[in-house]
């Protein structure tokens, strides 16, 4: 709103107007004056009051915060390195806060002053009336204020606190009181990629991530579309009775599910070797033996990809359904008349008109599974053996961080390398197909 | 044309009749390979003696015995309680923030409006069990170790950005034109806003209450990382001890404990499915 008034009208202030307006602002560097200066005694206390508190919050523990945050600690078993680094990370946020507050004072100041000096009357003087037009125009940022500070400490904090960890040597040798944690600059990234036992590990299970994310994901995909197509068709009796089973490996959390196959995969009594192989083998010409499902590396990847499309695929069936039901009949009429295959039609008008409602749901379950912990670790905990430095076979990268971070000899600092890679990763992939689907086009 | 000859249209009528072969063979495996293993869960719950692994026998004798030791000598109705306190707590603030927010994103136009809704967007995709170092230097500091406060607050957190997103989506779907009249017919900010538009994104809400409400049900990561004392476990943690641990695999006690939580959980489920995906569809593609 308040965009649109200014976009319309240039306004030429005189040269003394002009002058009020450089005061305003030049005194609101100080905040607080500036409002003195435009006459709003109640927003002038209230930003001064600001400034006073923060000035005593910088003295009573910022200062001392920040520095600790530059040093570390200096004497082992007194100063707690950790407590420091977040303290630190803590005070960075509460500057962050208090330089957007000191600009918005600086911008009020400057948007009073030319209110001020094109028609005085409109500017609220007194306490009253400044609370009701704060209530008014600014109705949509103290709806929006608890949602951003919970993300604040929830998410921005913890994303602040890992970077920082990442530049530094916090492990097994360096866990505080006992020993103080230093800075070491990016050696954790470099020992990454530098130490042969990081670098080998970190490409084994980065490199088996992408093929976990990739084939399981797909798999989930493929069968829900297939299901959702085949269960389309009019002829189809008992349509409900399929939704509703179809519809059960969602509805069940998760964690059992992935538990209770996690003992149905058990290589000697587990009920896939015990009883459906055996079951299969009835047939003629097929003679499977039991399979190694926990104990060999390579059927435990099939075993889990297998999990993961019978977990996920509810989901997109149902999601593609709904979208089949808005595809106009007329086209599909057309495309006969036009005397197309059914291939061609799935082909040309199904598969496209699914991509283009879905394709950011898609790009969420890729993402979801790069990082779906709860599959890996539950099933046989990232097992079995082991690709060294504490990474199984099956662990894929957020299953290692775990691992990292939970062990016998715990790599923070590592860990948190690792989550930083994983996060631009994700991020850098999601933007590029986001910006390319519409998921990024917003009205106004 | 050429299909109308008659020769044509047997062939088409047999590639019709193999069609709805091969659908009713697809949907009928599907449907015993989603079964089975759900079956196996669900009916070792009942059976009577020592089972070892899960396999699929329909034959008794079935006892309720595993029940009565599910809550007589496990800390199993402990871990239901928790997890109960986390996710009635979770939701609550949860749904109350999105809500606010949502209404606030669809509604106003404001500075900084369309950076931060980019900005949820990606931070949503940063993966907050990722940062578990950082969560547990700060519950250190906090003395939110152990404690379930912390992980709720922790949830709260991680759900926020996806979710307002979400919301933002349905409120969207509201005619702007209500809130326009309420205004020329003297309706405050606050008044349109519970009075008018909060009424018709109920459903919306409720479906959000019902995700906040069972996410916590499911979350095993943060809350084996977070809780340390057994007494303290949710659900996820506690029932996967029955199941993880090598020397006293407890398998029946497990599928008891399952079963208790997955049959309510799925029947809210079903009741609200509906309104689950017309809202992610709606909050998804609307940007």
């Amino acid at each position: 709103m308040a965009d649109k008034e200014s976009k319309k009208k240039t306004v030429v202030y005189t040269e003394e107007q002009e002058k009020n307006i450089k005061k305003a602002t030049f005194l609101s560097l100080v905040p607080g004056l500036g409002q003195l200066y435009n006459k709003q005694v109640f927003k002038a206390i209230v930003f001064f009051a600001i400034l006073i508190i923060f000035i005593i919050e910088m003295v009573v523990f910022g200062a001392g915060a920040l520095e600790g945050l530059v040093t570390l600690g200096t004497v082992p078993r007194e100063d707690h390195s950790l407590f420091m680094l977040i303290e630190g990370s803590m005070q960075i946020l509460i500057l962050l806060v208090f330089i957007l507050i000191y600009a918005i004072n600086i911008y009020d100041a400057r948007r009073v002053a030319k209110m001020r000096a094109l028609e005085s009357k409109s500017v609220n003087y007194t306490m009253k009336s400044i609370l009701l037009n704060a209530y008014n125009n600014g109705f949509a940022y103290m709806l929006t204020v608890p949602a951003y500070f919970v993300m604040l400490f929830a998410i921005l904090f913890p994303v602040l606190v890992t970077i920082f960890i990442s530049f530094t040597n916090y492990d097994f040798y360096h866990i505080p009181p006992a020993n103080l944690v230093d800075w070491v600059g990016f050696e954790t990234f470099a020992s990454i990629f530098s130490l042969s036992t990081y670098r080998d590990t970190f490409f084994d299970v980065f490199s088996w991530t992408v093929i976990w994310t990739v084939s399981a994901t797909t798999l989930q995909l493929v069968i829900g579309i297939l299901t959702a197509v085949v269960l389309n068709q009019p002829f189809i009796k008992g349509k409900r009775i399929f939704g509703v089973i179809l519809l059960l490996p969602w509805a069940v959390p998760a964690f059992i599910t992935i538990m209770s196959f996690s003992n149905m995969f058990n290589d000697s009594v587990g009920a896939i070797n015990s009883q459906v192989i055996p079951f299969i083998n009835n047939l003629p010409f097929v003679d499977i033996p039991s399979i190694a499902w926990k104990t060999n590396p390579f059927w435990t990847k099939i075993a889990i990809i297998a999990i993961q499309g019978w977990l996920g695929f509810p989901y997109i069936y149902v999601l593609v359904s709904g979208i089949l039901q808005s595809i106009p009949a007329d086209w599909y009429e057309a495309s006969v008349i036009d005397g197309a295959t059914s291939v061609q039609k799935f082909r040309y008008i199904t598969l496209p008109q699914i991509f283009a409602v879905a394709a950011p749901i898609f790009v969420t379950q890729y993402t979801g599974n790069f990082n779906n912990f709860s599959m890996i670790y539950l099933f046989n905990e990232g097992g079995p053996g082991s690709v060294g430095s504490g990474a199984g076979s099956t662990d894929i990268l957020i299953s290692w961080i775990y691992k990292l971070t939970t062990g016998q000899s715990p790599q923070f600092n590592i860990a948190s390398a690792v989550t930083l890679i994983i996060s631009a990763v994700v991020i850098t992939i999601s933007m590029l197909i986001f910006s390319r689907t519409r998921a990024f086009e917003m009205e106004d | 044309m050429a299909q109308f000859k008659p020769k044509k249209i047997r062939t088409q009528k047999t590639s019709r009749r193999l069609n709805k072969v091969f659908t009713y063979a697809y949907l009928i495996s599907l449907s015993i390979i989603i079964i089975y293993p759900l079956l196996i869960t669900a009916t070792s719950a009942f059976r009577a003696g020592n089972i070892l692994a899960f396999d699929l026998k329909l034959t008794g004798p079935w006892t309720l015995n595993n029940f009565r030791r599910l809550f007589q000598e496990t800390l199993y109705p402990q871990w239901y309680m928790n997890t109960l306190k986390v996710a009635i707590t979770t939701m609550v603030i949860q749904v109350t923030a999105i809500t606010l927010a949502g209404f606030a994103y669809s509604r106003y136009r404001f500075i900084g409006r369309k950076q931060s809704l980019k900005f949820f967007l990606i931070v949503q995709m940063v993966p907050t069990t990722a940062a578990l170092t950082a969560f547990y230097v700060m519950a250190l500091l906090i003395g939110g170790l152990d404690q379930h406060w912390f992980l709720i607050f922790v949830y709260i957190g991680g759900g926020i950005p996806m979710n307002t997103w979400l919301m933002k989506g349905y409120f969207d779907t509201v005619p702007l034109e209500l809130d326009e009249s309420a205004r020329l017919d003297g309706a405050g900010h606050f008044r349109t806003f519970w009075q008018i538009i909060l009424p018709l994104v109920r459903p919306m809400i409720a479906v959000q209450a019902l995700w906040a409400f069972m996410s916590p049900f499911g979350e095993y990561l943060l809350a084996r990382f977070l809780l340390r004392s057994p007494e303290n476990y949710t659900v996820a943690n506690g029932l996967q001890t029955f199941i993880n641990n090598q020397r006293d695999q407890r398998v029946a006690l497990f599928a008891a404990g399952a079963i208790l939580i997955a049959v309510p959980i799925a029947t809210l489920f079903f009741f609200l499915q509906k309104n689950f995906v017309s809202g992610l569809t709606a909050g998804g593609t609307k940007g």
